[in-house]
C-alpha cells in the first residue's frame, strides 16, 4: 500500500471507532446540537419581536427576525461541536490506548483525522436539527437545491478548518477543563459579528472588529444561499479565511501530537 | 540476527534529571529478559524509548537490526507494546478492540476477525467479547490489553509491569500466557519491581536502579553474587543468647533484637547437628529460620537498601 493509501485506511479506522464512541456516548452529541436551538427559540421567542421590528422597519417583527438569525445559529452550531471536539480529543489524549497508536505502525495524524471527520459527521447532524427546528419557528428560506448543496460545502468547509484546529486547542491543553474554556470564544464569535444583529448598529471599534472577523463574511455567505441576500466577496474572504485556519490547527495539532509525551 | 535488542550506552534525561546514565543490554532472540527496579529506577523510559514512543538522548540501539530513533515505523512493524497503563479504548467493546488493532495493521476484514476471535478464545474473553472495556475487570483489561498487543504478531514485545495491580490468580495466568509466546518464538522485554516475577520468568535479569545497570545475569548467577544462606536464631533470654553466640563463633550477631545468623546452606544435616548442639548446651532458642539467597538479598547488596518498601 502506498503512504496516502494507509492514511485513508487509517484514517476511515479512526473515523469508525469515533462514530463508536459516539454511539456508546449519546449524550455528548444532543447536548452540542441542543446549545444552538436553545439559543434559536431564546432569540426568536425572547428578543426576536422587538429585534425584527429594528431590522425590518414596520414589516418586521418575529418572522423577520428568524430569517435573520438562522445563519448565525447555525454558525453557532458549528462553533459548538468544535469546542465539544476540544474536549474530547483532550480525553482521548489522556487514554492509554493513544501511547498504544503512537507504538504502532500507523499514518501519524489518523487519530486526529478521524476525530475531524466525526466532527464533521456530528456537525452535519447538529445544522440539520438547527435547520428542522428553525423552519419549525416560521424560518423561510428560498434555497434552490444547488444553493442548499452549497450550504452543505460551506458548512463542510468552516467545520472542517474550525475542527482543526480546536483539535490543536484540545491537545495544547494540560487539562480537560482547559480543553472546554480555550475554545469558548468561538462560540462567542457569531455575536460579535453579523450572526444575531447588523454589524452597522454597532459602536466603531466594535464594528470595526464585527466587520473583519472571519465569522461575518461566513455568516453572510450562509445568508446569501439561504435567504438570497447579497453574497458579494463573503464566499471567496471565507474560503481563504478557512484555508488558513485549516492549515494553522492542522501543523499545529500535529506538531503537538508528534511531540515527546512526557512520562 | 543473533540479537533481538542490543542497546550501548543508553542515555535519557528529563531536564536535569537524568534518568538513564548509560544502559548497555543484549537481549538474544526468543528470550524473556527483565529489567528488575524500584519506582524510578528508568525502566519504563527504557522500554518507552527501545517502543518508540519517545526519543533518546544518547548511545546506540537496534531493535530487530532497526534504529527506534531513525526508522521508527520498521521497529513499530515488529514490535508489541504493553503498556504499564491499560491501553485499550474503554468505549469499545473487546471484540471491537481487537478488530480495530487487526485494521491498524492492515490484516484485511476476514482475516482480522478470524485473528480476534481466535485471541478472544485464547484469552478467555469470550463470554465478554460483547461488553464494552468499561465494565471489564482489572485482570480482564489486562488480558484484552495483551490480546491486543498479539493482533499483528509481533516479534518482540515489550511488557511494561505486566502484573502490577493484579490479584495472584491473574497474575499465575498472565505468567502462563507469557512463557507460551516464548515458546512460540518470541522474544519478550518486561519490567517490574517484583523480584518474584524476574525470578519465575527471566532467562536473563538486568537490576537497574537510578538509571545504571547495577548487576546483570541469570536469576541463578545474581543469587552467587551475594553472601549464601544462613540459620537465623533468636532468643528470648540475653544469657542463652551469649551462650550460642560462643559456640557458634562465625556468626554476625545482633545485640538489640538478640539474633544471630549462621552461616548455612539450609541442608537438614547441618541443621540437624545445629539443633543437638542447642539440645546439649540447654540453650532456649525463641525462633528459628532459615534463609536461602533470594533476589531480595541481591537487591539489598546491590543497591544497598532493602527492596521491602516496593512489595505489595
Amino acid at each position: 500500500m502506498t503512504t496516502l493509501n494507509i492514511a485513508a485506511t487509517d484514517s476511515a479506522t479512526m473515523l469508525r471507532r469515533r462514530l463508536r464512541h459516539f454511539i456508546r456516548y449519546p449524550s455528548m452529541t444532543v447536548q452540542l446540537a441542543g446549545m444552538p436551538v436553545i439559543f434559536l427559540l431564546l432569540f426568536v421567542y425572547v428578543f426576536g419581536g422587538t429585534l425584527g421590528d429594528g431590522i425590518g422597519g414596520m414589516s418586521g417583527g418575529r418572522g423577520e427576525y428568524v430569517n435573520y438569525v438562522a445563519p448565525g445559529v447555525i454558525l453557532m452550531a458549528v462553533a459548538a461541536v468544535a469546542q465539544g471536539t476540544a474536549i474530547s480529543a483532550a480525553m482521548d489524549m489522556t487514554e492509554g490506548i493513544i501511547a498504544r497508536f503512537r507504538t504502532m505502525a500507523i499514518s501519524r495524524a489518523s487519530v486526529l483525522t478521524g476525530h475531524v471527520l466525526a466532527a464533521m459527521l456530528q456537525t452535519l447532524f447538529s445544522v440539520a436539527i438547527v435547520v428542522g427546528v428553525a423552519l419549525l419557528v416560521g424560518f423561510r428560506p428560498n434555497a434552490s437545491v444547488v444553493e442548499w448543496i452549497a450550504l452543505t460545502g460551506v458548512v463542510a468547509m468552516v467545520t472542517f478548518a474550525l475542527t482543526w484546529l480546536t483539535v490543536a486547542l484540545g491537545l495544547v491543553s494540560q487539562t480537560v477543563e482547559g480543553a472546554s474554556n480555550l475554545p469558548l470564544p468561538l462560540v462567542l464569535l457569531p455575536f460579535l459579528g453579523s450572526g444575531f444583529v447588523p454589524t452597522d448598529s454597532m459602536p466603531t471599534g466594535l464594528r470595526w472588529f464585527a466587520e473583519y472577523q472571519p465569522f461575518t463574511p461566513i455568516i453572510e455567505t450562509i445568508r446569501g444561499l439561504l435567504v438570497g441576500t447579497h453574497i458579494g466577496n463573503d464566499a471567496i474572504i471565507s474560503a481563504a479565511w478557512c484555508a488558513g485556519i485549516a492549515l494553522l490547527g492542522y501543523v499545529w495539532a500535529k506538531k503537538l501530537y508528534n511531540r515527546d509525551p512526557s512520562h | 540476527m543473533n540479537n533481538a535488542i542490543a542497546v550501548t550506552g543508553l542515555r535519557k534525561a528529563f531536564g536535569d534529571n537524568v534518568v538513564l546514565d548509560g544502559i548497555d543490554l543484549d537481549v538474544a532472540a526468543g528470550t524473556i529478559f527483565a529489567l528488575l527496579g524500584p519506582n524510578g529506577a528508568g525502566k519504563t523510559t527504557t522500554v518507552q524509548i527501545l517502543s518508540t514512543l519517545i526519543t533518546a538522548d544518547g548511545g546506540q540501539m537496534r531493535v530487530a537490526g532497526h534504529d527506534p530513533d531513525r526508522e521508527p515505523d520498521a521497529v513499530r512493524d515488529v514490535i508489541g507494546v504493553t503498556g504499564q497503563f491499560s491501553a485499550v479504548d474503554s468505549l469499545l467493546t473487546g471484540e471491537e478492540n481487537l478488530i480495530l488493532m487487526a485494521d491498524l495493521r492492515h490484516l484485511g476484514k476476514a482475516e482480522g476477525r478470524r485473528r480476534a476471535a481466535e485471541l478472544l478464545e485464547q484469552f478467555d474473553l469470550v463470554d465478554a467479547a460483547k461488553k464494552t472495556a468499561a465494565t471489564y475487570s482489572g485482570g480482564m483489561r489486562r488480558r484484552l490489553d495483551l490480546a491486543m498487543t498479539l493482533v499483528g504478531d509481533p516479534s518482540i514485545i515489550f511488557l511494561d509491569e505486566p502484573t502490577t495491580g493484579l490479584d495472584p490468580r491473574s497474575r499465575r495466568a498472565m505468567w502462563q500466557v507469557i512463557r507460551q509466546l516464548v515458546a512460540g518464538g518470541v522474544t519478550i522485554m518486561l519490567t517490574t519491581q517484583y523480584l518474584e516475577e524476574a525470578d519465575h520468568l527471566a532467562d536473563r535479569i538486568a537490576v537497574l536502579d537510578h538509571g545504571t545497570i547495577v548487576a546483570e545475569g541469570s536469576s541463578a548467577e545474581l543469587k552467587r553474587l551475594v553472601p549464601g544462606g544462613h540459620i537465623r536464631l533468636q532468643f528470648i533470654d540475653p544469657g542463652h543468647f551469649e551462650a550460642a553466640a560462643r559456640i557458634f563463633s562465625e556468626n554476625s550477631r545482633d545485640d538489640d533484637s538478640l539474633t544471630l545468623q549462621i552461616p548455612s546452606d539450609g541442608d537438614v544435616g547441618s541443621l540437624k547437628a545445629l539443633l543437638d548442639r542447642l539440645e546439649r548446651e540447654s540453650i532456649k532458642v525463641g525462633e528459628l529460620s532459615i534463609h536461602t539467597p533470594d533476589l531480595d538479598d541481591v537487591f539489598l547488596n546491590l543497591t544497598g537498601r532493602p527492596h521491602a518498601e516496593q512489595e505489595r
